[in-house]
């Protein structure tokens, strides 16, 4: 059987009836990455001697009889800049290349006690910084439906391990995108949550007030099994919000009979492909037939949510990435005095896209130039929320195109800011805090299409119970890749 | 009359005494090994975030009380960005724009005159790292080593506004400022610990004149003597630069203790700090009630406790100044007060022998055995005539090491006094009989001799005699010889 194929909510069924081991699934899911992986390259690390120990280990207390975790003996990829005890965490990064952290991260430790078995850690943009895992100091990573193409970014290596049955679930993060555009590039369900839902304690920072950590499943079920998993607070993470998470299952419910959604209007037109567009109104025509009202909405302030993105992340990368000194960890480069290795250590360990941003960051936050950018961007990232609080008032969720066009191919966006465009639909959703799940929906030249749902602070579940009411009612969202293309 | 004025502002930084650092749980206990009180928190690891410890909180609000200080309801955290090798996360999280407390003072008293010296603000903040040069001094080091165990110690800042004028009142506010805060129990307030660091800005302007002059920073300032010393000096100099017809270049300078001058460090350039929120720390609201609980847990503070002893117990200035120097010893002579009503009698026990054997063993006051309990009993048994004066200082001193009660000690050791009118007559005429010549010299007019006398009985007694009767008795023999 081919067990990689499956979902974790298969697999637990097996599992449960002792059907299969978890030695078999995990050498299952380590074989299917023997086969694959040289084409796609998901991983930068993999750890299959602890993730077969760790196997061995369930299978025992299986027999056992103990009560085991909800994610038991399930195969999960983690993107490269969520830390792990004794697994080097490098940020696709040349500066953290030999950094093995000496602790978990908290989704780490809450993956752990669900018993779950990571087989390896995921490749990204360097720093997340990136929308298609170009930015990776390594190698790119490929897109499993066409080889030639990027899988987005930054968390490539996860949207395409999921995708290429490399691994059942992966978890990424999402700073303005990272998780939901590169699910829709490789067809595979992605949620960014609520800003302080899921603890960043042990998830390297890109910028602390918008990041923050997701899965990638194969459907809408296993998303929810997952979220059940990662959520909660975090004594360790003051942002984490002191609250208690439903069972998300419960949402997993195949009815939006009467659920208002609205369909912002600056999210459509000008700069989106018209196959995508066609592909997302394909998507509402659906929702209406399946008893929703759908109504079009504005969000006036959308267009400057990029440009304030593009100050307020920036800003606070420079500071998050200041501590990559050489002093303690990391590349160091040794010089005469102090100040020289430190400007050596960071010349020659930051990609050209992370000292782009540090430096824009850097002269953001500058004195003189503060209040004109910095603080305005603040200002308008107030306005975008403002827009979403109004339309909330009105519609259960929002939904939009993830990104302008299906995945593109290798170095066609050398241009930054063509690459930040890419962009343009999930930045809002970071700047606000809000929750938004990235939905596969059919293919436009053989490569899928992702919608995006955005919902209210902390109301995941009526984007689970949209997401789901479709995926039971259409084939459109179930989406296999074939690993074409030339790959070069 | 110098035609120049010197302008001074004092940063103060405070280590609060925590039992855990401000954003993890790490000890903040002195002199651990090098980095063994770290984690991934405090050493600002990759990924690392952190939780404001709430007694940081409570401390600098209570800090900010006693300061006279209003305390802002609305708190946020800001990073300060800037590279050193001690700094683990290359920025240093303080509180830029929203201090906890601002717009207070101190009352100093110099020269006899009351000055007040009003706080700019207190804010709290995390401590970095320690460098430890490999060399006599920083500038010849050979190499450096960095302890972490003090990155992420709770600090506040406390900043002055420019309204001091000389190091000696910059010297008396450091003392009434580590007096004040010694009372709150917020922090050990040792500069020789460095839970108080100050440094100085100090500039000079022609007298009458409204601008400020150039400032330099004073940095390396380990004793508050060092502190008065380094602004007299660096004022000096200022005034030396300015009357050759020079400017004083805006600086950081250090001080040299052992040449008694400043040194000049290096240019301040004004670093930009590119300050702005640090968004790992959501803000923080203070309630009035909060503040208000916390102002109604503050010790009675050291104006209002002086004020009180001489007011209320009759202490004279100068008594009441010394005994509420620190806060323990307040304490000790409230609590003995408490106890045996006569203030002044306790109060020169407390400034004389007690302070005497503190100093002698170089103790604190919490260090030693003796009670305030003691202490009264021990002033009741000279009082009801058990023991002399004299003996009880002994007593005293066996009370000190021991922390025995004192009517034990004198029992055990049989030091109660003898007021037995018959045997000291007895006494006395043996002291008489064998020493003639004193009492001759007694009997012409030399009056001093019936001091030797009384000592003579004294030593046959072996101090235990009462002293006033010894010398009412031996008076009366003497007179009918």
């Amino acid at each position: 059987m081919d067990l990689h194929k499956l979902t974790i909510h298969e697999l637990r069924e097996l599992l449960a009836n002792k059907e299969i081991s978890v030695l078999e699934l995990t050498e299952d899911v380590f074989k299917r990455i023997d086969d694959v992986e040289d084409k796609v390259k998901s991983f930068l690390t993999l750890t299959k001697e602890q993730a077969l120990a760790r196997a061995k280990d369930i299978d025992e207390k299986l027999a056992k009889g103990e009560k085991l975790g909800a994610l038991a003996g399930i195969p999960v990829g983690i993107k490269d800049n969520i830390c792990t005890e004794g697994v080097r965490t490098t940020c696709a990064s040349k500066m953290l290349a030999n950094f093995t952290p000496p602790y978990n991260a908290t989704v780490m430790k809450k993956l752990e006690s669900a018993d779950a078995i990571m087989v390896g850690k995921t490749n990204m943009d360097e720093f997340a910084m990136g929308s298609s895992t170009e930015n990776s100091a390594f190698f790119p990573t490929r897109n499993p439906w066409n080889l030639d193409r990027v899988p987005g970014g930054s968390s490539g290596g996860s949207a395409a391990s999921v995708a290429s049955d490399e691994v059942i679930f992966a978890l990424g993060s999402d700073t303005g995108g990272s998780i939901r555009q590169p699910a829709a590039f490789c067809g595979v369900v992605g949620l960014k949550p609520t800003y302080g839902t899921v603890s960043r304690y042990g998830l390297i920072a890109f910028a602390s007030s918008l990041d923050q950590i997701g899965p990638f499943t194969k459907d809408v079920t296993d998303c929810a099994l997952v979220m059940n998993v990662i959520t909660g607070h975090d004594d360790f993470d003051s942002t984490s919000v002191p609250m208690d998470h439903p069972d998300y299952t419960k949402f997993l419910i195949n009815d939006i009979k009467g659920m208002r959604i609205g369909i912002p209007k600056e999210y459509f037109g000008e700069g989106i492909d018209p196959g995508v567009e066609a592909k997302i109104k394909e998507a509402i025509a659906k929702l209406e037939e399946l008893g929703a009202i759908a109504e079009e909405c504005s969000l006036p302030h959308t267009e400057y949510a990029m440009p304030a993105y593009y100050i307020i992340a920036p800003a606070e990368a420079s500071s998050n990435l200041a501590r990559y000194d050489g002093v303690r960890y990391g590349l160091r480069v040794e010089a005469e005095d102090v100040l020289t290795m430190f400007n050596r250590s960071r010349a020659q360990g930051f990609g050209t896209e992370v000292k782009r941003r540090i430096m824009l960051g850097t002269y953001a936050l500058s004195s003189g130039y503060y209040d004109a950018y910095y603080l305005k961007a603040l200002k308008v990232r107030n306005l975008v929320k403002q827009d979403f609080d109004r339309a909330f008032e009105k519609f259960d969720c929002l939904l939009t195109p993830i990104a302008p066009s299906v995945a593109f191919e290798f170095r066609s966006k050398a241009d930054p800011l063509s690459m930040y465009k890419q962009d343009v639909c999930t930045i809002p959703i970071n700047l606000a805090g809000l929750p938004a799940l990235s939905l596969p929906y059919g293919l436009v030249d053989g490569m899928p299409v992702g919608l995006q749902l955005i919902g209210k602070p902390f109301d995941e579940g009526t984007l689970l119970r949209v997401a789901y009411t479709l995926e039971q009612n259409t084939d459109e969202t179930r989406l296999k890749p074939v690993l074409g293309g030339s790959g070069r | 009359m110098s035609k120049y004025e010197a302008v001074i502002g004092l940063e103060v930084h405070v280590e609060l005494k925590t039992k855990t650092k401000i954003f993890c749980g790490c000890p903040t206990e002195f002199g651990a090994e090098p980095n063994t009180n770290v984690c991934p928190i405090c050493l600002g690891l990759p990924g690392s975030t952190g939780v404001l410890n709430k007694k940081v909180v409570e401390y600098a609000i209570k800090a900010g009380l006693a300061l006279n200080c209003e305390i802002a309801g609305y708190n946020k955290f800001d990073r300060k960005n800037y590279y050193y090798p001690d700094l683990p996360k290359g920025f240093q999280v303080s509180q830029y724009d929203y201090p906890i407390a601002f717009n207070g003072y101190l009352d100093i008293e110099v020269n006899g005159e009351t000055k007040r010296i009003g706080i700019e603000r207190l804010h709290i903040e995390e401590d970095p790292g320690k460098l430890v040069h490999l060399g006599e001094t920083i500038t010849v080091a050979q190499g450096s080593l960095i302890d972490y165990n003090r990155s992420g110690m709770p600090l506040v800042e406390i900043v002055t506004k420019p309204v001091i004028h000389s190091g000696e009142e910059a010297r008396v506010y450091l003392e009434k400022l580590k007096q004040t805060l010694e009372y709150t129990g917020v922090s050990d307030v040792k500069m020789e610990q460095g839970s108080l660091r100050c440094d100085a800005n100090v500039s000079v302007r022609p007298v009458g004149s409204e601008k400020l002059g150039t400032k330099t920073e004073i940095k390396n300032l380990n004793s508050f003597r060092a502190v008065q010393r380094a602004i007299e000096y660096e004022i000096a100099r200022q005034i030396d630069v300015l009357e050759d017809g020079e400017k004083v270049i805006p600086e950081t300078r250090t001080w040299d203790e052992n040449k008694g001058i400043t040194l000049s460090m290096r240019n301040k350039e004004n670093p930009d700090y590119r300050c702005f929120t640090e968004a790992d720390l959501p803000p923080l609201d203070v309630s009035r009630e909060w503040v208000e609980e916390l102002r109604n847990s503050l010790p009675e503070l050291p104006d209002a406790r002086k004020k009180r002893l001489i007011e209320v117990d009759g202490l004279p200035e100068y008594d009441a100044t010394v005994i509420t120097s620190t806060k323990a010893l307040a304490d000790f002579y409230d609590r003995t007060v408490e106890k045996y009503k006569d203030a002044k009698t306790v109060s020169n026990w407390i400034m004389g022998e007690f302070s005497r054997l503190l100093n002698a063993n170089n103790l604190e006051v919490s260090e030693t055995k003796v009670t305030p309990d003691g202490l009264a009993k021990l002033l009741g048994l000279i009082e009801n005539g058990t023991i002399s004066g004299k003996i009880a200082k002994q007593v005293f001193e066996e009370m000190f090491s021991t922390g025995d009660d004192p009517a034990e000690i004198v029992k055990k050791k049989g030091l109660v006094q003898i007021s037995d009118q018959g045997q000291l007559e007895g006494i006395i005429a043996e002291v008489i009989a064998n020493n003639p010549k004193s009492v001759e010299d007694y009997k012409n007019g030399k009056e001093k001799a019936i001091g030797f006398l009384v000592g003579q009985v004294m030593k046959a007694t072996r101090g235990k005699a009462n002293p006033g009767m010894v010398n009412k008795l031996l008076k009366e023999k003497l007179d009918q010889i």
